[in-house]
């Protein structure tokens, strides 16, 4: 139970102003955003088709920015063949999904997964949906099903005709007795299209599209909540009597921890301060007493973390090694592990890293952590920042000890996730204050409070050894990272499963353990080890006289998927390595989520030190894209993100906390430093698999520039950001 | 105690602390949605309105410095969502997941009105003020050349 301090006077003051009337309009958000499920007939629950032929598709992922609302529409509507333009999308029932044995199947969104994951089934909603409507319109027409033809929103058998509108009811009756399996690359009329353009946009140009900020609900209240500064830290007491007359304080409820050490997305210990609104609750909540418990983290710091991790370095890891023995995804067919110290120590050629570091990150997604919550004593009404409805749902029932089917969890658009989403409590913390109060309240996370208590993308350190051959190409190599303990996948990722052929390799790893929570945050293992392996592969190159891009050509013979991206990167980049002074190029190729994604990037860095990235040019093959646009915009969009951590970002941790909470100090890229020049081109194998296309051009662009940076200057760039980096 | 702001063209009494921020009248009590949080320290430009044609962070400003101005907001560009502004940011699909673009928008407008063709590098003054995290930059500095195009065809 939470504990409740009111301030009579003002809560007596807003329940008056409640039942009078309230100052703005009300509107309902489920109803604001996307359209709502037409009127027609449901053949299945993805689809409904009205009697005037417009069909709403439902889509169980967020949209977060990354395409979502509209890929799966157009995975549908390419099986259920429907004109695009008939095409509407819908946000998912979370309520419906979690009572149905998981409707949807899955409602979680990350990891670039929507449509590399998800199309098997998505297309086969499609397909069913389309098979249905052949066999009623046979039925009605007593015709053969071969000889019905669906397509283009259209039935017809002969001189037979309808609209899909026409037999959807009837389709909603029909049972197939087999599925029909789904079409195969190839047979696509609507997938791969270069123009189709996202549904999601012009509610984006005028304001219309909901985020759960904008979310009004009647007679609600606003809400501050401030965890422990130090994270894990306790609340101990605070003072209520000291603010609960500032102008429109209502109460202050006490957000009580239930686990020890709480997962991402339990409550964390804190206090809320509700208020008429938003801007008096935060006031009001800046100043009154707090006292905390720091916890165990209270002196740790960012030089602390360092000297841990350079003293693990220094020594032996553990050897990473997958299930079957070998060092990841059995691209390691051959490798000697054991054999690379013995042949290090007799080489007379060998290369000694430095050590590379990259520090946390956090999200600072636009919108700020959000969610408003209606408990009721029948019903629960949420709308929240999250990328798994589902999963918020069950987890604002289990705070509210309800059963899921009287919580409503409704879906509005995201302003950005990038693994934020699934990582946050701010749900609970409205669902525990309505309860409290007895209101509809609404939480609205400061820009501070975000960033202090985010789920960090953790620090990775790494460094390497390698002795090169006759031929200046390594025999052997040993890496070395060092991770955060709780997720040390973190750093490993593309290190022991990197594609170059070097004979004999060992990868080691170590971890440090601190009391940052950390999460998702779009490729945060691929960003960091790959900013680190692929700067060590041109500390290689260049040792052993190689051209860095002959380099990987020449240790991924074989490799058709990466040979493709490798060559199209030596064709079309205008690569050398030979330009003028205090410019260069590099190149950096990383395989994440799928989907091998290489960057050439062009720098010129002036006398004085001052870095200009002219040009960043993006070779990526996904196997299959079947939204080209969203393709180049996504790529686009996740080179600048990690860009903007690589030259500027990097959480300052002083005395356990996160010192660098707002924009004026965590600093991120804008227009002026976004580089003039950037281009992006698809080179697809195709017909062999499809990869995730939300995140791979992040991780290779910062060891690009950096490797530019070094044919620039001869300085090379081992830490960021590169931005206080002396060049 | 009541306040008056004139926004987009009508006179609205707003019962309010005066130092409410301006962003907060504008969202809480005057229920237009469209300008968002952000920073609240003028850092990030999601709250953009344009006062008396000049692009204002409105999230620490209090709401009684704005008084007898003309305060405009996303929501009054157009009536149709064909701004020229809005129908370049359509075009070549600015926006993605869309949060920072009222405040983008609002700093294109009030650029556009000033120098009807600007450089890039008045662009990257104007929008200097405005980040975007899914990184749009690209495509919102070519949508404000078309969108000056637009106007001028």
């Amino acid at each position: 139970m939470n504990k409740l301090q009111i301030s009579r006077r003002n809560f007596l003051r807003v329940s008056a102003s409640a039942a009078g009337g309230l100052m703005v309009s009300i509107h309902f958000p489920s109803m604001a955003g996307a359209q709502e499920m037409g009127g027609g007939a449901e053949i299945n629950a993805w689809l409904t088709i009205d009697p005037d032929n417009i069909v709403s598709i439902v889509t169980p992922q967020t949209e977060m920015g990354q395409g979502a609302f509209t890929a799966v529409p157009l995975m549908v509507a390419e099986e259920l063949n429907i004109p695009w333009e008939n095409v509407r999308h819908v946000f998912a029932d979370a309520n419906r999904h979690v009572n149905n044995d998981n409707l949807y199947t899955t409602t979680s969104t990350g990891g670039s997964t929507t449509v590399s994951r998800r199309h098997p089934y998505i297309m086969q909603a499609g397909a069913s949906a389309r098979e249905r409507l052949r066999v009623a319109a046979a039925n009605r027409w007593s015709v053969p099903l071969e000889s019905v033809v669906a397509e283009q929103g259209m039935l017809t058998s002969g001189d037979m005709q309808g609209t899909y509108g026409d037999f959807a009811a009837d389709a909603a009756e029909v049972t197939l007795e087999t599925e029909p399996a789904i079409k195969a690359y190839g047979d696509w009329w609507l997938l791969g299209k270069e123009d189709i353009k996202r549904l999601d946009i012009p509610l984006k140009t005028n304001g219309t599209a909901t985020y759960p900020i904008d979310v009004v609900v009647e007679g609600m209240v606003y809400a501050a909540c401030q965890a422990c500064p130090v994270p894990e830290g306790r609340l101990v007491s605070y003072d209520f009597d000291a603010v609960k007359d500032m102008p429109g304080v209502i109460a202050a409820v006490e957000l009580v921890q239930t686990k020890d050490v709480p997962s991402f997305t339990d409550l964390r210990s804190g206090v809320a301060i509700v208020a008429e609104s938003w801007y008096q609750a935060k006031n009001a909540l800046a100043v009154m007493p707090i006292t905390w418990d720091l916890g165990r983290g209270a002196s740790m710091s960012n030089e602390s973390m360092a000297a841990e991790a350079m003293q693990l370095i220094s020594q032996p890891g553990t050897v990473l090694l997958d299930e079957e023995g070998n060092i990841g995804r059995g691209l390691d067919q051959g490798v000697n592990h054991d054999a690379v110290y013995g042949i290090i120590e007799a080489s007379t050629n060998v290369v000694q890293g430095d050590v590379y570091h990259r520090p946390f990150e956090t999200h600072a997604t636009m919108m700020p952590p959000c969610a408003v919550a209606d408990v009721k004593e029948d019903r629960c009404d949420i709308w929240t920042f999250t990328q798994d409805i589902a999963r918020s749902l069950n987890e604002a029932a289990d705070q509210l000890g309800r059963d899921t089917t009287n919580v409503f969890l409704h879906q509005t658009y995201l302003g950005g996730g990038f693994g934020g989403g699934y990582n946050m409590d701010v749900h609970r913390q409205a669902a525990a204050i309505s309860a409290e109060i007895g209101r509809p309240v609404k939480v609205i996370r400061s820009r501070e409070e975000d960033i202090a208590q985010d789920s960090q993308r953790p620090p990775v350190w790494g460094t390497f050894t390698a002795a090169l051959g006759e031929d200046g190409l390594p025999e052997a190599l040993v890496t070395h990272f060092v991770g955060e303990e709780k997720m040390p996948a973190f750093a490993q990722r593309g290190v022991a499963n990197m594609p170059y052929l070097i004979p004999n390799r060992r990868h080691e790893n170590s971890s440090i353990q601190n009391h940052i929570p950390i999460g998702f945050h779009r490729a945060p293992g691929a960003n960091s080890t790959g900013f680190i392996v692929e700067q060590m592969v041109d500390e290689m190159a260049q040792a052993g006289g190689w051209d860095p891009l002959e380099w990987r050509l020449k240790l991924t013979e074989g490799n058709e998927p990466w040979q493709r991206v490798l060559l199209a990167m030596k064709e079309k980049s205008g690569w050398t390595t030979d330009m003028g002074d205090g410019e260069g190029m590099g190149c950096a190729v990383v395989e994440s989520h799928g989907t091998i994604a290489g960057c050439v990037a062009t720098v010129a860095v002036s006398r004085r030190g001052q870095l200009f990235i002219d040009k960043l040019q993006y070779f990526i093959n996904s196997g299959y894209v079947i939204s080209p646009l969203t393709a180049v915009e996504q790529a686009e969009s996740s080179a600048i993100w990690e860009m903007s951590h690589a030259m500027f970002g990097g959480l300052v941790i002083r005395d356990g906390r996160v010192v660098n909470t707002n924009f004026d100090s965590y600093t991120m890229m804008r227009m002026a430093d976004t580089p003039p020049v950037i281009e992006v081109s698809l080179e697809m194998s195709e017909d062999q698999w499809w990869g995730g296309l939300g995140e791979p051009t992040g991780p290779p662009t910062p060891p690009a520039v950096a490797n530019a940076i070094f044919y620039a200057t001869g300085t090379r760039v081992r830490s960021t950001p590169i931005a206080q980096a002396t060049l | 105690m009541a306040i008056t702001l004139n926004i987009n063209g009508e006179d609205r009494s707003l019962d309010i602390d005066p130092q409410m921020p301006l962003l907060w009248a504008i969202r809480e009590a005057a229920g237009l949605t469209g300008t968002k949080f952000g920073c609240g320290i003028a850092q990030c430009g999601n709250c953009t309105v344009i006062i008396d044609g000049n692009a204002v962070r409105s999230c620490n400003q209090p709401a009684a410095t704005a008084a007898g101005k003309s305060i405009r907001t996303i929501e009054s560009i157009s009536e149709n969502n064909d701004h020229p502004v809005q129908q370049a940011w359509q075009e070549l699909t600015v926006p993605q997941c869309g949060y920072c673009q009222s405040g983008q928008i609002m700093s294109a407008v009030a650029l556009l009105e000033k120098s009807p063709n600007p450089s890039d590098r008045e662009i990257d003054q104007a929008m200097a003020g405005n980040i975007c995290r899914c990184g749009t930059y690209p495509r919102i500095r070519a949508a404000i050349h078309r969108a000056a195009e637009i106007s001028s065809s």
